[in-house]
C-alpha cells in the first residue's frame, strides 16, 4: 500500500513537471502575442528606459538596452526549448542508428562501434564543444544561410550538440538489440526471410522504444544546459536573438547594479531542466515495473 | 595475477594512445575550420604585406600544403617534443601551460575531494530511510546541483558573497597576497564546482545504497543483531561503493567541463579558461595541446577507475579471458 502511494506521488511530480513544460511551451509559442499586448518589441532599444524596475508596461523591468525582460525571456524560451528538442531528437536518431548497427552486426563491427562510443564518452565534452562551436562551417562548403539557420544559429547549435550527445542512446539501443535479436519472434521473422533492415526497424526498434523515449526526455534537459553554457560563452545563440544563456552574458556585467537581470534567466533554466529530468525519471519509472519508488 | 594486470594496463594504454591520435586529428581538423588562419592574423597586424609576401609566408609555414600533410608534419614535430609556440603568450606552449595546469589541479583536486567527502555520508544518510524528510531534502539538493547551470550558480554566489556580503573576492587567485588571500579567492570557485559535483555523486551513492540495503546478506547481518549503523557503514557501504567508484572516475570529464565554466566566471587562470581563451584568440598551438591534455586527464581517470574497480571487487579479473 505504501509503495502504491509512493508510486502515485512520483507520477504526480512527473505530471506537474510535464504540465510546467507544456505551460512554458505555450507561453513561448505565444511570445509574439505577449509582446504585442505589452507593446514591446524583443529587439526595440530604448535607451531612455534602461534598468527599469517592474512596472505595468514592463512586468519584469528592462535590461541594459531598455528592452523588455519578460518578452526576451519568452523568446529565449522558444530558442531553448527548440534547441533542446531538436538537439535531443537528433542525438537520439544518431544514437539509435549506431546502437542498432552495433547490436545487430555483432562481432567485429560491434566491437569497433562500441570502442568508438567509449572514446567519445571519454572526451572532455565542453572544451570539444567550444572548438566545434567556434569552427566556421562555411570552410567545409556549407552555405552561409545554413550557418545562420533558425533564430541566431539555432539549428547549428542543435547539430553540434547532437554530434557528441548520442552515446547514451547508442548504448541503450545496442543493449536492447543484443537481447531482442535472440527472441523467438525475431528468429521467426528471420526464418520467414525478413531482411536485416526490416528486422531492425520493424521488429527490434518498436520494442526498444520505451528506454529511448526516457533517455530522450532526459537528454532535452542536458541539451538545454549545454546550449545555455555555449550561449553564455558567446558561442551559441547569437544576439540580437535572445536565449537564456546569452541574456546571462550581458547580465554578468550588470551584476552589481541590477542582479535581477541575472536571476530570471537562470531560474528558468533551472526550472526547465529540473522538469525535464523529473519527467524523464517518471517515464523511466512508469515503463519499468521493477522500480519501486523511493 | 600480476601478469594479467600488467597486460591489461598495457592494452589500455595502447587504446588510450589510439584515442589520443584520433582526437588530435579531429581537433587539428576542427581548428583548421576556425575562422582565420595565422597568415590572416599577420595580414591584419601588418597592412603593408603584399600578396607576394603572403604567398611566401604561406609556403614558409606550410599552409599551402593539403590538410593531412600539414597534420603529419605537426604530429612529427609534436612527437619529437616540439609543440610549437603560443601566439597569445609568445612563449613555448609547454612553458605557458605549466602554471595553468597547477591552478586547475588545485581547483579540481579540492572540489573533487570535498564533493566525495560530502556526497558519501549524505547519500548514506538519505538511504537510511527512503522517502523520509531528510531523504527528500537531500534528494532535492542533489537534483538542484545537477540541474543548475554551473555558470549561473557562480553568478549567484558572486552576487551574494562578493557583492552583498563582500566576504570573498569575485575573481583571480589571490596569489601574492599570502596564503590567506589565496584561500579566500579559491572559496567561491571551489563552492561552485563542489555543489555541482556533489549532486552527481549524491544521486548515485543514494541509489546504490538503497539497492544494496535490499539484498539478502544485509538481512542476514541484521538478523545476527548487528546495529543499524554497523550494518550500513561496515557492510552495505563497501558493497554500494563499487558502482559509485566508476561514476566518480567517469565524472572526471564532467568535472573538467565544470572547471572550464567556473574558471571563466571567476577569471581563474586554469586550463579550462586557457583553452577557452586560446580558442577565442586563434592561438592554435595552445588550444590543440590544451585539448589533448584535457583528453589525457580524462582517459587517465577512466583507466584508474577500471583498476580501482578490479582492486575493490575480487570477483573481477582484469584481462582474464578464461
Amino acid at each position: 500500500m505504501r509503495a502504491l502511494v509512493d508510486r502515485f506521488r512520483t507520477q504526480r511530480s512527473a505530471i506537474v513537471a510535464v504540465a510546467f513544460l507544456l505551460l512554458l511551451a505555450l507561453l513561448a509559442v505565444c511570445a509574439p502575442l505577449v509582446a504585442n499586448l505589452l507593446g514591446a518589441d524583443m529587439t526595440a532599444v530604448d535607451l531612455y528606459h534602461r534598468f527599469e524596475g517592474p512596472s505595468l508596461t514592463h512586468p519584469l523591468g528592462t535590461d541594459e538596452l531598455g528592452r523588455d525582460v519578460l518578452v526576451r525571456l519568452l523568446y529565449g524560451a522558444r530558442v531553448s526549448l527548440a534547441v533542446g528538442i531538436i538537439g535531443a531528437l537528433a542525438a537520439s536518431v544518431v544514437g539509435t542508428l549506431i546502437g542498432l548497427a552495433a547490436g545487430l552486426s555483432g562481432g567485429r563491427g560491434d566491437a569497433v562501434l562500441m570502442r568508438f562510443t567509449d572514446g567519445v564518452i571519454a572526451l572532455p565534452l565542453l572544451p570539444l564543444l567550444i572548438v566545434l562551436a567556434a569552427a566556421d562551417p562555411t570552410k567545409i562548403g556549407l552555405s552561409e544561410s545554413f550557418a545562420r539557420a533558425g533564430e541566431g544559429g539555432l539549428l547549428r547549435i542543435s547539430i553540434i550538440v547532437a554530434l557528441v550527445g548520442w552515446t547514451t542512446v547508442a548504448r541503450l539501443v545496442r543493449g536492447a538489440a543484443l537481447t531482442l535479436r535472440e527472441r523467438e519472434y525475431v528468429l521467426a521473422a528471420a526464418a520467414l526471410g525478413a531482411s536485416r533492415l526490416r528486422i531492425a526497424f520493424v521488429h527490434i526498434l518498436p520494442n526498444a522504444a520505451g528506454p529511448i523515449v526516457a533517455a530522450t526526455a532526459l537528454a532535452v534537459g542536458n541539451v538545454i544546459l549545454i546550449e545555455s553554457v555555449l550561449s553564455f560563452l558567446g558561442l551559441g545563440i547569437q544576439p540580437p536573438a535572445a536565449s537564456w544563456g546569452n541574456m546571462l552574458t550581458n547580465a554578468q556585467e550588470m551584476m552589481m547594479s541590477s542582479p535581477g537581470l541575472a536571476l530570471y534567466p537562470g531560474l528558468l533554466i533551472l526550472g526547465t531542466v529540473v522538469a525535464c529530468n523529473v519527467a524523464g525519471d517518471g517515464i523511466e519509472a512508469a515503463l519499468d515495473p521493477r522500480t519501486t519508488t523511493e | 595475477m600480476r601478469h594479467t594486470v600488467l597486460r591489461f594496463i598495457a592494452s589500455r594504454l595502447l587504446q588510450t594512445a589510439l584515442v589520443l591520435l584520433a582526437m588530435s586529428f579531429v581537433v587539428y581538423l576542427l581548428i583548421g575550420l576556425m575562422p582565420g588562419d595565422p597568415i590572416d592574423l599577420m595580414i591584419s597586424g601588418n597592412p603593408r604585406l603584399t600578396p607576394d609576401d603572403v604567398a611566401r609566408l604561406r609556403a614558409v609555414y606550410g599552409l599551402d600544403q593539403p590538410l593531412w600533410s600539414r597534420y603529419l608534419a605537426w604530429l612529427g614535430s609534436a612527437l619529437s617534443g616540439d609543440l610549437g609556440a603560443s601566439r597569445l603568450f609568445a612563449r613555448p606552449v609547454l612553458e605557458v601551460m605549466g602554471p595553468f595546469l597547477v591552478n586547475t589541479c588545485v581547483l579540481m583536486g579540492v572540489s573533487f575531494v570535498l564533493s566525495i567527502v560530502i556526497a558519501i555520508p549524505l547519500g548514506v544518510w538519505a538511504a537510511r530511510k527512503p522517502g523520509s524528510l531528510a531523504d527528500r531534502g537531500i534528494n532535492a539538493f542533489a537534483f538542484a546541483g545537477i540541474s543548475m547551470p554551473v555558470f549561473w550558480l557562480g553568478l549567484m554566489l558572486i552576487i551574494v558573497f562578493s557583492v552583498l556580503l563582500s566576504w570573498f573576492p569575485a575573481s583571480g587567485t589571490g596569489r601574492g597576497g599570502g596564503w590567506f588571500d589565496a584561500v579566500r579567492s579559491l572559496m567561491l570557485p571551489v563552492i561552485t564546482l563542489t555543489i555541482h559535483e556533489t549532486g552527481v555523486l549524491l544521486r548515485y551513492t543514494r541509489s546504490a545504497m538503497i539497492e544494496t540495503m535490499r539484498q539478502d546478506f544485509i538481512r542476514a547481518i541484521r538478523a545476527k543483531g548487528a546495529s543499524e549503523s554497523w550494518v550500513m557503514w561496515r557492510h552495505a557501504l563497501p558493497n554500494a561503493m563499487l558502482p559509485v567508484v566508476t561514476v566518480i572516475a567517469l565524472s572526471f570529464g564532467g568535472l573538467f567541463s565544470g572547471a572550464l565554466v567556473t574558471e571563466t566566471i571567476f577569471a581563474y587562470p586554469g586550463m579550462g579558461r586557457m583553452i577557452y581563451d586560446s580558442v577565442m584568440g586563434n592561438d592554435f598551438n595552445l588550444a590543440l595541446i590544451g585539448l589533448l591534455l584535457a583528453t589525457v586527464l580524462t582517459l587517465a581517470a577512466n583507466l584508474a577507475a577500471d583498476l580501482l574497480y578490479a582492486w575493490l571487487d575480487p570477483r573481477i579479473r582484469l584481462g582474464d579471458d578464461r
